[in-house]
């Protein structure tokens, strides 16, 4: 009989949790209690998901993979930013009610899903990655592994833009946002100013419309990233020291960029 | 239009996955007035999740490797239901598409001496797999992504598309709705692009996100184009199966291609016992020979962990039956004591911390727990192979969402390859027949106001049925109903309540308003669910056969006689499905030799 194919599913011990979920939008908005059944080993999204299963309907949430690959699902749990689909409830304090808002930086679209555009349009001016020749009459490149491991790292972002949300030049201040692109942005430029193929001068780029001076260096970005890439250390104090390289010493720029070294 | 927001385009691709990206990018470079639609936001798409790596004869790893080769595998693997031509091209064109990715910034890890390096995986015969880590999926998505902004392509972002209009017997445009306004909105298109992706979200334990609700497939079958292999549901063979939250996440072959091994309650590698007469020939026979493989694939055969997957989910399903399973219903898998810490940690760091962190286990200190998770529809909309057209002018189709390919089981790593070659393909299809058409074929307000009357209609609060409820419902029938082993008395109960579920969700009532309502969007993706729910039944229903994604516990023999037909679907004037018998493309002789030399 096949239907004896699931048959395997075990199912968890159950316990009540009650999570207060940020409902509104631009206008205004509170929070509001909702207690679930919770199955052994959930994470905060998967309650949020029971709540809007079978209380709210339509509560706003973004998801997708609902295993920390995809970056859809950032939101402000007892005041942490993380993902939720990573946080386990186990890791709160579950006697409590746990607060689930949205992240802070990005304009309120809907309970927990705001308009995180302002990445989408930083993103699309980033000068293109302008590569080299290739090495071989198949198209392809010789590269080594120690010399693209740096530029892996920054490929690891899933753009969560968790580490904008904590930033506090923009979430403290909105109004610096159209001059300067934070972490998330300047994370993609060292990954482009690294690439061992890549042959363009963004250093102008990165101080005027990136805003590099803007950061000092808090490293509240590197503590949250959930791909745990070093964006303080790695990224943003090379790009820093190309800045001011560039204009104190062009010919040892030039040199970096043809060595692939600082 | 007179009172929606209207655009007008040469080619609306719906869907911003590889294939979909891929096809943007041609459509464009090639002149069209392109755009872009998707559900999700930009990059977040199902492409973000693969994790192994992109199938291609590059020959980094074994020079022996080609295409021909690779053709060969993907045919075997896909018990050679699969159609030859795309199988073909797709083998040929593969490696072209990984350079170009390099080329537009993506960065493979290496072999030794600078090139892309390959992997091991399931039913290929020697390392094939370009990749990154264990996060493939994201390294091309992303590349694509960053590509694709310079280059001029309007991108709508969480827009979801409702229906396909067309002009006479050609497409003329699609009307959705804006996710977050809940506003409606038309596209005035010579050609539609197809690239949605999968079914996964009509089983309960799958792999797949909220967006697997087989949306293209359904709006290419309600346009009036024909569907085939629709009964081919690929189980992966190793999803996580605790803590029950997770149920069904993957985990990826890439473990068993770096040296993971299957094992049961009794510590027994239990794959030796499961090698089919098909594959007889080409996997190891004892433990050493399996392991020596790993190093040398020119002189030992393929680990029978690695056979293709619908062997081996099968396999794990059976070592559960017979009480030889893990505490939790599935089996073991191995590589803790295997590799070194190190090198699983560098090798699989997504699934270290996945496992880390959501079942609180050690991938380099214990063995992980499995069993089979919906992972793949094979099945969709019946393509030209060179062109990706459907059967319905001015409508294409790629990724996962059209089918042949890769017949009754697909290869891991063959789904990004395809992304790539057909995504572009089906790119180069849309424009050239885009551009070739004089006028922009029309749009009429009739028409559009029909949709948005129906997409009303689902806004509605009087029913007494809850849209999850049903989704939830749905899953479960399916899964147990249509899931990795069937029988014919199940399936019939399966279509029964699929009838029933359909009727409910005439019902479904919908709390809020149109803002950002999810409720309502699944309200309305209930209707492709069950329309692909009820095209996967009914094929399965008919193929009185075992092969590859399909196995029927009351026909467990692979019939040639079935071997030469694929199933299509079409829907009738009167709305009822139709299903008919298409017979399989010919394999022209040098490709069919290609097949018995090699094997
Ligand atoms: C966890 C996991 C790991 C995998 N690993 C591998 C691997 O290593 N190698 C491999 O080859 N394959 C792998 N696969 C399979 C492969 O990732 C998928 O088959 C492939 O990414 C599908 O790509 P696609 O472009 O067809 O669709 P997707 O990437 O799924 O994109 C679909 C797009 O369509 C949009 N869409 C859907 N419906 C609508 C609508 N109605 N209106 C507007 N837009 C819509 C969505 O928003 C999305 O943008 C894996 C799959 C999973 C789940
Ligand atoms: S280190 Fe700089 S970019 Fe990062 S959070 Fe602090 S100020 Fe912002
Ligand atoms: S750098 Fe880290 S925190 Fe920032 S968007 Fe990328 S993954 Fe998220
Ligand atoms: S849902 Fe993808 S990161 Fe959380």
């Amino acid at each position: 009989m096949s239907r004896a194919d699931t048959s395997h599913l075990s199912t968890g011990t159950n316990r009540q949790v009650t999570l207060q979920v940020f409902r509104g939008d631009a206008n205004g908005g509170e929070f509001v209690d909702y207690t679930v059944e919770m199955e052994e080993g959930q994470v905060v999204l998967d309650v949020v998901l029971t709540v809007q299963a079978t209380q709210a309907g339509d509560l706003a949430v973004r998801w997708n993979c609902k295993a920390g690959k995809c970056g859809s699902c950032s939101a402000e749990v007892n005041g942490t930013p993380c993902l939720t689909c990573m946080t386990r409830m186990n890791t709160l304090d579950m006697s409590q009610p746990i607060s689930v808002a949205p992240i802070k930086t990005f304009p309120l679209i809907k309970d927990l899903v705001t308009d995180v555009s302002f990445n989408y349009e930083g993103a699309k001016q980033i000068p293109a990655f302008a590569p080299r020749a290739p090495d071989a009459d198949d198209g392809s490149y010789r590269m080594m592994q120690q010399d693209i491991e740096r530029g892996q790292e920054f490929r690891k972002c899933i753009e969560c833009f968790l580490c904008q949300d904590v930033c506090h030049v923009i979430r403290d201040h909105p109004e610096n946002k159209p001059n300067f692109m934070g972490p998330r942005q300047f994370v993609r430029l060292a990954e482009l100013e690294m690439h061992p193929l890549d042959t363009a001068d963004r250093t102008e780029f990165i101080r005027k419309a990136g805003g590099i001076a803007y950061c000092n260096i808090t490293k509240c970005c590197t503590e949250v990233c959930p791909e745990s890439i070093h964006i303080t250390d790695n990224a943003i104090i090379p790009l820093k020291e190309r800045v001011a390289d560039k204009y104190y010493d062009p010919f040892r720029w030039i040199f970096g960029k043809l060595t692939g070294r600082d | 239009m007179a009172d929606i927001e209207t655009h007008e385009y040469d080619v609306v691709v719906i869907g911003a996955g590889g294939a979909g990206l891929r096809a943007a990018i041609e459509a464009s470079a090639m002149g069209a007035r392109t755009a872009l639609v998707c559900k999700s936001l930009l990059g977040k798409a199902h492409t973000v999740m693969a994790e192994g790596g992109i199938a291609a004869a590059l020959g980094n790893v074994y020079s022996e490797d080609n295409w021909q080769v690779h053709f060969r595998d993907t045919m075997r693997g896909g018990k050679m239901l699969g159609n030859c031509r795309m199988a073909q091209i797709h083998a040929q064109e593969a490696p072209a598409r990984v350079h170009e990715l390099e080329s537009w910034g993506a960065l493979f890890d290496r072999t030794d001496d600078g090139r892309i390096l390959q992997r091991a995986f399931g039913g290929h015969r020697y390392d094939r797999l370009a990749h990154v880590g264990d996060r493939t999926g994201l390294e091309m998505i992303r590349t694509l992504q960053q590509h694709a902004v310079h280059k001029g392509i309007d991108v709508h972002m969480e827009c979801t598309i409702s229906r396909l209009l067309k002009d006479g017997d050609r497409i003329s445009g699609a009307v959705g709705y804006w996710r977050e306004s809940g506003d409606y909105v038309a596209f005035k298109a010579k050609a539609v692009v197809l690239a949605t992706g999968g079914t996964g979200k009509a089983f309960r334990i799958n792999s797949n996100s909220w967006e697997y609700t087989g949306d293209g497939h359904s709006l290419a079958y309600w346009a009036g184009a024909e569907l085939i292999d629709m009964e081919f549901i690929q189980f992966h063979p190793t999803g996580m199966v605790w803590p029950p939250s997770v149920r069904g996440i993957l985990v990826t072959e890439g473990v068993r291609g770096d040296g993971g091994t299957l094992t049961n309650s009794e510590g027994k590698r239990f794959m030796f016992e499961y090698i089919s007469d098909y594959f007889r020939a080409e996997t190891a026979e004892t433990e050493e020979e399996a392991d020596r493989w790993y190093d040398d694939k020119l002189n030992n055969r393929r680990t029978p962990d690695l056979l293709p997957r619908d062997e081996v989910a099968r396999a794990i399903v059976a070592e559960v039956k017979a009480g030889r399973g893990s505490p939790h219903g599935g089996v073991f898998l191995d590589i803790a004591s295997r590799r070194p810490a190190d090198y699983i940690k560098r090798a699989l760091p997504s699934m270290y911390h996945q496992f880390k962190q959501l079942a609180d286990v050690d991938i380099t200190a214990a063995a992980m727990e499995v069993g089979p998770t919906m992972h793949y529809t094979m099945g969709g909309v019946r393509v030209e192979p060179d062109t990706g057209a459907a059967t319905l002018p001015g409508l294409f189709a790629a990724g996962e969402c059209a089918g042949g390919m890769h017949g009754a089981n697909r290869l891991g790593g063959n789904s990004l390859s395809d992304l790539l070659v057909f995504g572009r393909r089906a790119g180069m299809g849309a424009a050239e027949y885009a551009l070739g058409l004089g006028s922009q074929p029309a749009l009429t307000d009739a028409d559009v106001s029909a949709v948005t009357a129906e997409m009303d209609a689902a806004f509605s609060s009087d029913g007494d049925e809850n849209p999850y409820t049903i989704q939830s419902d749905l899953q479960d029938a399916m899964h147990t109903l249509v899931g990795i082993i069937r029988t014919g008395s199940e399936i019939e109960e399966a279509l029964g309540k699929i009838a029933e579920l359909k009727e409910r969700a005439e019902r479904a009532s919908v709390t809020g308003s149109k803002a950002y309502n999810p409720g309502w969007h699944l309200a309305m993706d209930l209707r492709s669910l069950l329309t692909v729910s009820e095209a996967i039944a009914r094929s399965a229903a008919e193929r009185t056969e075992s092969r590859g994604g399909h196995t029927r516990d009351d026909y467990q023999e692979t019939d040639p006689e079935w071997g030469k037909w694929n199933l299509s679907l079409s829907q009738n004037a009167d709305g009822s499905m139709k299903l008919e018998k298409t017979p399989l493309l010919e394999i022209p002789a040098d490709l069919a030799a290609l097949i018995e030399e090699a094997g």
